[in-house]
């Protein structure tokens, strides 16, 4: 080894081995430990190390967690394809129909300046909003539609669903106003010029070209309501239980870390494979804009 | 004028907030008709492009294709198509797709076969014949050229709009372009307007040019009119070069009009019929191209005297500037000279006084307040 290359790898070494170390520590090995742990076994009042797939069987043969894995995938899906109807009108709204540009520019910073405000604030504003004595109620007990306040809109799933799309909408208008705005104006007139109508202009070009920010915006929302615990506990009924709560009963008052372990290497699996997805669809779909 | 016009603008306008894109215009283009609009930029030359290709609604006026008011109409409801000045083409589809993408939409109601079949034909018309499965992304800027072009003509318009068709080519490629351009004209048969800011390329390819500067037309004719004889000096500046310098009218016969130069020296200039007449004693402008000014010992007429301030080879010709004797000192002009007769009078140095003639058919006169 060349004392010049010598050199170059003492600088490598100073630069990376900060954040290295930093994975490694905060990441590699938490994750290595989850993972082992997930093969032990629970032992009254505690646990002790052994390699079993008792914990995996349980999960997948006990409805109880079956039942909140498939309603947690479906949540996070509802949730997705709200805030994909929600959020891809917004942002075609914005990049296509706004023409000021100052103006766009504050009507996107005010889709985007909620995620300032604290995550738990703003779930629990839900929570204020559909509530007996909430906004809805009242504003229907006004117009004289009902005398006593209804408690359908708090405590279920929908109103699992409402917050979470409020919640995550910025993650989907983001990329998808991103692609919006890359795509050449020039390609919708030539579209309007080969005698084709902005209908299906928009399905044969537009749709197509923002496919990216479609996958991209997806795969945040659904990881991120997959993963979520808030909104559960401050929304959700007694049906509203989704994985994370029960991560977290696991490693708390149940006091059952494999067994919260292997709900946890599921969880990461599963993520995993959602975002292995969207990146093929991802590469697949890319094609350079210019 | 043209008697039965495929397109006709009468009295568009068009202005964004403050800024006047379009002055109030009227504009006729025959069938079959090569047009260029030509201009620097924002003369107006790309507003009355999109005006015509429906992308920009005009103020005022009337927009008439084919014998019809396309005034209030989107793009996709006009008899036009467009080359798009970075082509436009869409990256997610192939060189075919895109070419065919025209037809293919069900309210177009082209079946499938014909549509192969007009798409292979307009790529045969292109050279593009083995390129139909390829991706956009994989061509080069000549090559997209010509998939645009062949996109705009597969529809088969009335009329074809070419926004600077040419301009992201290199020269080499442009040259060969411009060839292709003219037998596609040829082939096709239908009108073609195109907007350049390249007065060569207007030149080499248009039947009628339309001079624009500042939202307003400011002059129409053939390449050849505008070249012998434009009627403001910014028309002779931009098209080709022109030396203007500024003289006194002391009168015309039947035949000349005569012009006196700040040194004292006459100039006769050839009228032509329908040339104004200055009275005696105006300023007014005379342009003499810089091709037109000769070394060559002809007589004691039309002489200018100066000096010459720089000489630049290039080739075949050098290249002049001359400070002109008698209060012409800043304002200097310039003559391109052919070698051989640059020899044949000596020596081409800076410093020297020289004495250069133009023909009387080859000076052209505009009024002084016309300006630039």
């Amino acid at each position: 080894m060349s004392v010049q290359r010598r050199q170059r790898f003492g600088a490598f070494a100073a630069l990376f081995s900060v954040p290295f170390l930093w994975a490694l520590v905060f990441m590699i090995v938490p994750y290595l430990v989850m993972i082992s742990v997930s093969f032990w076994t629970r032992q009254f009042p505690l646990f002790v190390p052994d390699f079993q797939f008792g914990n995996f069987v349980q999960i997948f043969s006990d409805p109880q967690y079956t039942t909140v894995i498939l309603r947690t995938l479906k949540i996070a899906a509802l949730v997705t394809l709200g805030a994909l109807a929600l959020g891809y009108p917004l942002a075609y709204f914005l990049v296509f129909t706004v023409r000021s540009e100052g103006l766009r520019n504050l009507l996107y910073m005010s889709v985007i300046v909620p995620l300032w405000v604290s995550y738990l604030l703003r779930a629990y504003t839900w929570k204020i909003i559909l509530g007996t004595d909430g906004a809805v109620n009242s504003l229907l007990r006004m117009v004289g539609l009902i005398d006593e306040p209804l408690t359908v809109f708090l405590y279920n799933q929908t109103s699992m669903v409402i917050t979470l799309v409020y919640i995550f909408v910025p993650f989907m208008v983001m990329p998808l106003f991103a692609v919006l705005s890359n795509i050449p104006k020039a390609l919708i007139e030539a579209s309007e010029d080969l005698g084709v109508g902005p209908f299906m202009t928009f399905w044969k070009v537009v749709f197509p070209l923002s496919l990216g920010g479609v996958v991209a915006g997806a795969t945040m929302t659904f990881c991120l309501s997959f993963g979520d615990f808030v909104a559960p506990v401050l929304v959700g009924g007694p049906d509203g239980t989704m994985v994370a709560n029960l991560l977290q009963s696991q490693f708390g008052a149940a006091l059952n870390w494999p067994l919260g372990s292997a709900l946890a290497t599921l969880v990461l699996v599963l993520v995993l494979a959602v975002l292995q997805v969207s990146s093929r669809m991802d590469r697949a779909g890319r094609v350079g804009l210019g | 004028m043209i008697s039965r016009p495929i397109v006709a603008l009468s009295g568009v306008a068009k202005s964004y907030s403050s800024f006047i894109a379009l002055d109030t215009t009227d504009l006729s283009l025959g069938e079959g008709e090569f047009v260029t609009l030509l201009g620097p930029s924002g003369c107006g030359k790309t507003t009355t492009l999109r005006l015509i290709g429906g992308f920009e609604l005009a103020d005022r006026g009337r927009i008439e294709i084919a014998g019809e008011d396309v005034t209030a109409k989107p793009p996709y409801r006009r008899p036009v198509n467009t080359v798009f000045q970075e082509y436009a083409l869409f990256p997610h589809m192939t060189v075919a797709e895109n070419i065919g993408y025209g037809l293919s939409v069900k309210a177009n109601n082209v079946p499938a076969a014909e549509r192969r079949r007009r798409v292979t034909e307009a790529l045969a018309m292109v050279g593009l014949e083995e390129m139909g499965m390829r991706r956009t992304a994989e061509l080069s800027g000549g090559q997209r050229q010509r998939v645009a072009m062949a996109r705009a003509i597969v529809r088969r318009p009335r009329v074809l709009l070419l926004d600077e068709p040419l301009s992201a080519l290199d020269v080499k490629l442009r040259e060969g372009m411009q060839m292709e351009l003219k037998r596609l004209h040829r082939e096709l048969g239908i009108t073609f307007l195109m907007v350049t800011h390249d007065q060569q390329e207007a030149l080499a390819l248009s039947d009628r040019i339309v001079v624009m500067n500042r939202g307003r037309i400011v002059q129409i004719g053939s390449p050849a009119e505008l070249y012998d004889a434009p009627t403001t000096p910014y028309v002779a500046d931009f098209i080709g070069t022109s030396n203007l310098v500024p003289v006194r009218s002391v009168g015309s016969d039947g035949q000349f009009d005569h012009l006196l130069m700040a040194d004292g020296t006459r100039l006769r200039r050839r009228r032509r019929p329908g040339d104004r007449v200055f009275p005696n004693g105006q300023s007014v402008l005379a342009g003499i191209r810089p091709e037109r000014l000769l070394t060559s010992d002809g007589g004691e007429v039309n002489r200018l005297a100066g000096r010459i301030v720089e000489a630049l080879f290039q080739g075949d010709r050098v290249r002049i500037e001359i400070a002109l004797a008698g209060g012409y000192e800043r304002r200097s002009i310039f003559a391109n000279v052919t070698r051989t007769a640059s020899t044949a009078s000596g020596a081409i140095e800076p410093g020297t006084e020289i004495s250069l003639q133009v023909d009387p058919f080859d000076i052209m006169l505009f009024a002084a307040e016309d300006g630039q």
